[in-house]
């Protein structure tokens, strides 16, 4: 067990866990920070997607010991209204339906249009395929990307 | 149940809801005009969370830009059957929502007549505002809440004429879309409570197997570790409900200061598992007697189960059904044509994993989590723990996903066993493999058909023998029932310690599928193209059905394909897809579908599923098509990827990394929905698209490769190029 000092969301959190403790569970258990799910604990998912300076990462599979000064930026972090072209295309589009894993498959494609803005289906496609949707809402999802592609 | 203060609750969180009067149970007003609405049923991904209140809306005439709804909490004095299954929130909720709206609304209008002095015929309601044009006098809602609050609520009240719908009919958004995609913990799993323990359990790796000993040393010297330990949830002499299935009645149980914690100390448990001998388990009736239901010994593997399956359907089956004289028509047929049909057991595993909250004290159980069946785990519940149900309350959060396997709550009751003990709050989650391996899947099924085609390629028999482990998922009187002369429809099971629950759509997710690809083969080799081969079949049950109790209703059955072959352009050519169509009827709804497909480097590439629906009244379009899409891409995921198989009792798949679920580029490209124009009482959509979207995958697979596709996941023989048997005997 030991103090990490981690950043998240734009403030710092000084957190006591044990070195292998995947963020996952810092930011729910520690931090009280809900919107990023457990679903499998193996990284086969998706639910538990974060970014990482910048980059979609599984944080079911990522130890707080590999953190360090790293930028974390989880699901309540992406805007500050709720506001990105992402979030804001899933309003339009009516995306979900249980919910549960829409919070990571928002935070892989908002990490996809930042590196790519402008997409093929083909593209989307490939790059959400690591996110699972049980209630299969993936027609609604490649949707939304393509209408939030046009904002960024 | 507790006496749950929903008002103080509400008053409480939101500061602007002081002041809000409690019309009816379903619906408060605040004085500055909010209206909340209470949405009873538990929300799975059906979204009834919007629609339910969009109907209580409606008839209250209430502005729905002015609506907040919440949640219900469990109350079976005011709600009817909150409960998230059978396709059937809105079809049994619709006539007590509009009472409900309209009932409120009427209680406004006598608080507007008392306080104008006015007769309340003379008094109009529109979006939130209450009108008395002879006079001139208007209020909003908010200003008459009180008042209204203090009239007794009317038993009955006229609705509605459907024609007049402002909000049924008219999409609007998720109520909860602005909280989930800026993840608001919404979910069972999101459940903290200061001062909870965390605890997850441990259950025997196969079927067939029970707790010996067990050896938590290294665990209990972990950091974080409170005590490993077990607990009995359903003891022997407990009559469980219909709804307690669970093969793990006696589980180890770990608690702790963390999940992560629990998690990794549970790895090091060592624990001896020893068969258990062939035993039975009280079950309560549905009447309220209690049966003994029956557990077979031994440990069981899938490729066993084929072979037993495959010697059943051979085997002189019980008749359920029977029109004409089917043996006279097959012995004197121009054309037979047999064909069976297989599909495995497939695990539910909704995202969220199972996981329940509950905090038992001396005189409470307070329970906080993702159920499908409230009502039903109370009452195991309160028995459970020698409580009265007064003394039970289950509050439900959203749930990450069901497909019926959240009706089970074992878990649940486990929680509350686990509170119990130690005498504190509780916090039990189960880990993905935990989940996975539990059982209560969807059964395992074989189906075998046949059908006689006369000189005329007239079908003159069909005979359908089918069963499943441990149960048969026969509709004898469905269709093709009614509507050919010489009809056999027989069952049988095969017994097993493997347990089995509903999952999305019980028995029609197989017996729709199946039936759906036979019916194209016989059209085949009738030479006929398969829509007009049903509709003429529809036609016959229409003008001169056979038998009276056909399950269906033809017209609209017949309905639904013209509508999808309109919608899809079936009669033109399109030569870089490969089409192929079924329909099928369940849950209430009607549904027919086309699937257009290509092969790409032996893969299926679904390029478009066309849906065509009868539900009846289509409460709130953009959340039908969701659902509409969702089933169908969920059918056909299942049924190219999807199986869970045993090896001597222990599930072979535990995670994601070998369970397959479809994943999006592997998902059909486009799904298009339309819906019948329809006034009739609305039928549900959670698990009607499920079915036929299977079968016209398979039939478009046909028209695909050249080969027809027996055994579901039909991946495995697509990557095996598995040439199928053929018994087609000409005479």
């Amino acid at each position: 067990m030991a103090l990490f000092n981690i950043y998240v969301n734009g403030e710092t959190h000084q957190v006591d866990v044990d070195a292998d403790t995947p963020i996952l569970w810092v930011l729910r258990d520690n931090l009280r920070l809900l919107g990023t799910k457990f679903g499998c604990g193996i990284a086969h998912c998706g639910v538990c997607t974060i970014h990482l300076d910048g980059n979609a990462v599984r944080s079911c599979s990522y130890p707080i010991s590999a953190v360090e000064d790293k930028k974390i930026v989880t699901i309540e972090g992406l805007s500050e209204n709720g506001d990105h072209p992402v979030q804001k295309a899933w309003i339009e589009h009516d995306v979900p339906q249980c919910g549960y894993c829409q919070a990571g498959q928002i935070m892989t494609a908002a990490s996809l249009l930042a590196q790519n803005p402008s997409p093929t289906d083909e593209e989307i496609r490939r790059a959400m395929n690591g996110n699972l949707c049980r209630c299969a809402t993936y027609t609604r999802i490649n949707r939304a990307i393509k209408t939030a592609s046009k904002e960024m | 149940m507790l006496q749950f203060s929903w008002f103080s609750s509400l008053a409480k969180d939101n500061p602007t809801l002081e002041g809000a009067y409690d019309l009816n149970g379903y619906i408060k007003i605040a004085t500055d005009g909010t209206v909340t609405i209470a949405s009873p049923n538990p929300e799975v991904g059906q979204n009834v969370k919007t629609s339910m209140p969009m109907i209580v809306a409606e008839e209250l005439d209430v502005n729905w830009k002015n609506v907040k709804v919440v949640q219900a909490p469990l109350n079976t004095a005011i709600f009817t059957r909150q409960i998230a299954g059978g396709s059937r929130s809105i079809n049994e909720s619709w006539d007590a929502l509009r009472m409900a709206g309209a009932t409120a609304r009427h209680m406004l209008v006598q608080a507007a007549a008392a306080s104008w002095g006015v007769p309340a015929s003379e008094i109009d309601v529109k979006s939130g505002v209450i009108t008395h044009s002879a006079s001139g006098k208007m209020a909003e809602f908010g200003e008459m809440a009180l008042a209204a609050s203090k009239i007794k609520v009317p038993k009955e009240v006229e609705v509605k004429s459907v024609k007049d719908f402002k909000i049924i009919r008219h999409s609007q958004l998720n109520v909860d879309g602005p909280e989930i995609v800026t993840g608001k913990p919404l979910f069972g799993l999101d459940v903290y409570r200061e001062n909870m323990v965390f605890a997850s359990i441990v259950h025997p790796p196969a079927f067939g197997m029970k707790l010996s000993t067990f050896d938590a040393t290294e665990a209990l010297s972990m950091k974080g570790i409170d005590d490993v330990f077990t607990i009995q949830a359903y003891p022997e002499d407990f009559e469980r409900g219909g709804f307690d299935t669970s093969a793990f009645p006696e589980l180890i149980v770990i608690t702790g200061n963390s999940t992560w914690r629990i998690m990794k100390a549970k790895k090091t448990i060592k624990v001896d598992w020893v068969p258990f001998d062939s035993h039975s388990v009280k079950v309560q009736g549905r009447g309220g007697d209690t049966g003994n239901q029956q557990v077979p010994s031994g440990t069981e593997s899938t490729e066993d189960h084929y072979a037993e399956m495959i010697r059943k359907s051979k085997e002189n089956a019980k008749e359920v059904r029977k029109d004409g004289d089917p043996e006279k028509a097959f012995s004197n047929a121009a054309k037979v044509i047999e064909r069976s049909y297989t599909a495995p057991y497939l695990a539910h595993s909704p995202l969220e994993p199972l996981n329940f909250y509950a905090n038992v004290t001396a005189d409470k159980a307070e329970m906080i989590g993702s159920i499908q069946t409230p009502e039903y785990m109370e009452q195991s519940v309160a028995r459970r723990l020698g409580m009265s149900l007064e003394q039970v309350d289950i509050q439900m959060t959203r749930v990450g996903g069901g497909f019926g396997r959240k009706l089970f709550g074992h878990y649940l009751l486990e929680a509350a066993v686990i509170s119990q003990k130690i005498k504190k709050p509780v916090k039990l989650i189960y880990t993905r493999e935990d989940d996975m391996t539990f059982g209560a899947y969807r059964p395992t099924y074989q189906a075998s058909y046949r059908a006689a085609l006369d000189e005329n390629n007239n079908l003159t028999a069909f005979q359908v023998k089918t069963g499943g482990i441990p149960e048969s998922p026969l509709f004898a009187n469905r269709f093709p029932a009614g509507a050919v002369d010489n009809y056999l429809a027989e069952e049988w099971t095969i017994e097993s310690n493997i347990t089995t629950a509903a999952f999305r759509a019980p028995r029609s997710n197989f017996m729709g599928a199946v039936e759906q690809a036979f019916l194209d083969e016989v059209a085949e080799l009738a030479g006929k193209d398969p829509i007009d081969f049903r509709l003429e079949l529809f036609q016959r049950a229409i003008e001169n059905p056979v038998g009276e109790n056909n399950d269906y209703e033809a017209e609209r059955y017949a309905g639904v394909l013209k509508l999808a072959s309109e919608k899809s352009g079936w009669g033109s050519p399109k030569p870089e897809v490969s089409r192929g169509v079924a329909a099928y009827f369940c849950h209430d709804s009607y549904v027919a579908n086309v699937v257009d497909l290509r092969m790409e480097n032996e893969k299926p590439i679904i390029e478009k599923v066309y849906c065509a629906v009868d539900c009846g009244i289509v409460v709130n379009p953009i959340a039908a098509s969701n659902m509409v899409e969702g089933g169908s891409v969920d059918g056909i995921g299942h049924a190219l990827f999807s199986q869970l198989t045993l090896k001597d009792g222990m599930p072979q798949q535990r995670n994601y990394n070998d369970y397959h679920l479809i994943r999006n580029n592997d998902a059909p490209r486009d799904v298009e929905v339309h819906f019948v124009d329809s006034d009739v009482h609305p039928t549900g959509l959670g698990e009607p698209p499920f079915a036929p979207a299977i079968g016209a995958l398979a039939n478009a697979l046909y028209k695909a490769t050249g080969k027809r596709y027996y055994n579901q996941p039909f991946m495995v023989d697509i990557e095996a190029k598995y040439l199928s048997k053929k018994e087609i005997v000409y005479k």
